[in-house]
């Protein structure tokens, strides 16, 4: 496991508003995105799918489920446990 | 042999009270004995479908089956990842059900179906997809059969999954915790008494049992769907209640079913409320596969139109899986047409901020409208509209 750096946290971030469509993941990191609707299973592939294109982790769809990814700084964290 | 349908009489939960009495006593001391558990596994179903011996001879083989082909599944992952033979694992463990479900209009295939084979048929594709994800790794003989077999849900679920099933499977409760179990779970039983039994039996006997419901009048038809709607929600949700409660008895922490179905604010909300073990499979098998597969390979440029184009499959397949009749199809039909719908305007809405999010007075019409969307689909559902068509 890698350390978390900055840098890779707004990367992270950066993906997950443009799946989102919504900064509001950026301004605070522990939101529930599935709850509070910011996310769906339309936006989850979206995002699936970035974070293999962009930073090279594979995620299959099944491993992603909405109580272990459920705010962004949680899914840094679960990405990190990936690298 | 008298028959044990799964919750429907009286002397079934006689019967389940005698049998869980050693799982009680043993699980409030904190243990948990395998060897009782595995009989009456074994038991339950030779009790079930012991008074038609065809149908326990088709379950048989038909467990057999599905065992075969997800140890046999497992063993090629192993070696090797290939896409066909994924595909035509999932075809092998399907085809059983898609011929169940055709024998509705092909009467010569009547003789397959038995109680159960799709939800016995939805817990082994499951596990077939996780194995194909790496998600399963290894699985004994004996526990693949208490999941796909699990007696308290086979008739209609919950469908659990397996990772959950196997955690609550390796967690032995202690002595409080499997007192808290069976508290919950006896109290969801007695729930599932006054859905089921009480308001549902209520509804059916004098609401839609009413002579005024009769006519093919505007109003009755109107009305009959109110009733039916109530009817279907506390006959389900009370039977899931009964299934969950018993799971809970065993340790097994079976997922929920229904949440307040008809407070939902818009159609994807309600999907997210209703018979939700059925619709978060769906959507974790069939949406998300397709629209997965379809962005990664680049099928079509627009990413909206794949995403309408899963919702559309995803709903069709429910309409077929509910049996191969013209109502069920154009149920499917216009659930794909309001979820897509109501998916376009959450976008809109999210671009042009048209409507706040937060006043109670549009939650409430929102509330409103969503209940009708729902219930009309519950009346083509019904039957009630087929002199239609």
């Amino acid at each position: 496991m890698k350390e978390i750096t900055a840098d890779f946290k707004d990367k992270v971030y950066s993906i997950l508003a443009e799946a989102c469509e919504s900064d509001e993941v950026k301004e605070n990191p522990d939101v529930r995105i599935f709850d509070e609707g910011l996310l769906d299973s339309f936006g989850t592939i979206s995002l699936v799918v970035a974070i293999e294109e962009q930073l090279g982790i594979e995620v299959p769809i099944s491993e992603f489920n909405r109580e272990e990814w459920a705010t962004p700084n949680m899914i840094v964290q679960k990405l990190a446990d990936r690298q | 042999m008298t028959s044990f349908i799964p919750y429907a009489s009286f002397r079934f939960f006689v019967l389940i009270g005698v049998l869980l009495l050693p799982v009680i006593l043993i699980g409030l001391r904190g243990r948990r004995w395998q060897a009782y558990n595995n009989f009456l596994a074994c038991l339950m179903l030779v009790l079930i479908f012991g008074s038609k011996p065809l149908q326990l001879v088709s379950l048989l083989v038909f467990l057999v089956w599905q065992l075969t082909l997800i140890r046999g599944y497992l063993a090629i992952r192993q070696k090797h990842n290939s896409a066909p033979i994924f595909y035509l694992m999932i075809a092998l463990s399907v085809l059983p059900l898609f011929l169940v479900k055709l024998s509705m209009d092909v009467s010569a295939l009547s003789f397959l179906g038995f109680l159960g084979i799709s939800y016995v048929s939805f817990r082994s594709i499951e596990m077939l997809m996780n194995i194909r994800d790496g998600a399963i790794k290894t699985v004994t003989l004996w526990r693949v059969f208490r999941f796909i077999a699990f007696f308290p849900t086979i008739s209609s679920g919950p469908i659990d999954r397996y990772k959950r099933f196997e955690k609550d499977e390796e967690h032995v409760p202690s002595g409080a915790e499997y007192r808290t179990l069976l508290y919950q779970g006896l109290n969801k039983i007695f729930i599932g008494f006054l859905y089921k039994y009480i308001i549902g039996y209520l509804v059916y006997k004098y609401w839609l049992g009413s002579p005024l419901l009769a006519s093919n009048s505007v109003q009755s038809i109107w009305l009959y769907m109110y009733g039916y709607s109530m009817y279907l929600f506390f006959d389900f949700a009370g039977y899931s209640q009964f299934a969950i409660g018993v799971s809970y008895l065993l340790g097994i922490k079976s997922p929920e079913n229904f949440n307040l179905p008809f407070l939902s604010r818009n159609m994807k909300d309600f999907w997210n409320r209703w018979h939700m073990s059925l619709s978060f499979w769906f959507r974790d098998f069939i949406y998300m596969r397709f629209v997965y597969t379809a962005v990664k390979k680049k099928w079509l440029k627009d990413r909206y139109l794949i995403g309408d184009i899963g919702i559309t499959i995803n709903f069709l397949v429910m309409g077929f899986w509910h049996g191969f009749l013209l109502q069920y199809i154009i149920y499917g039909i216009y659930h794909a047409i309001a979820f897509i719908t109501c998916d376009r305007w959450e976008r809109f809405n999210k671009k042009h901020h048209l409507i706040p999010k937060d006043n109670k007075w549009v939650n409430a019409l929102a509330i409103l409208v969503t209940f009708h969307v729902i219930c009309f689909s519950f009346l083509i559902f019904s039957g009630r509209l087929n002199f239609l068509w």
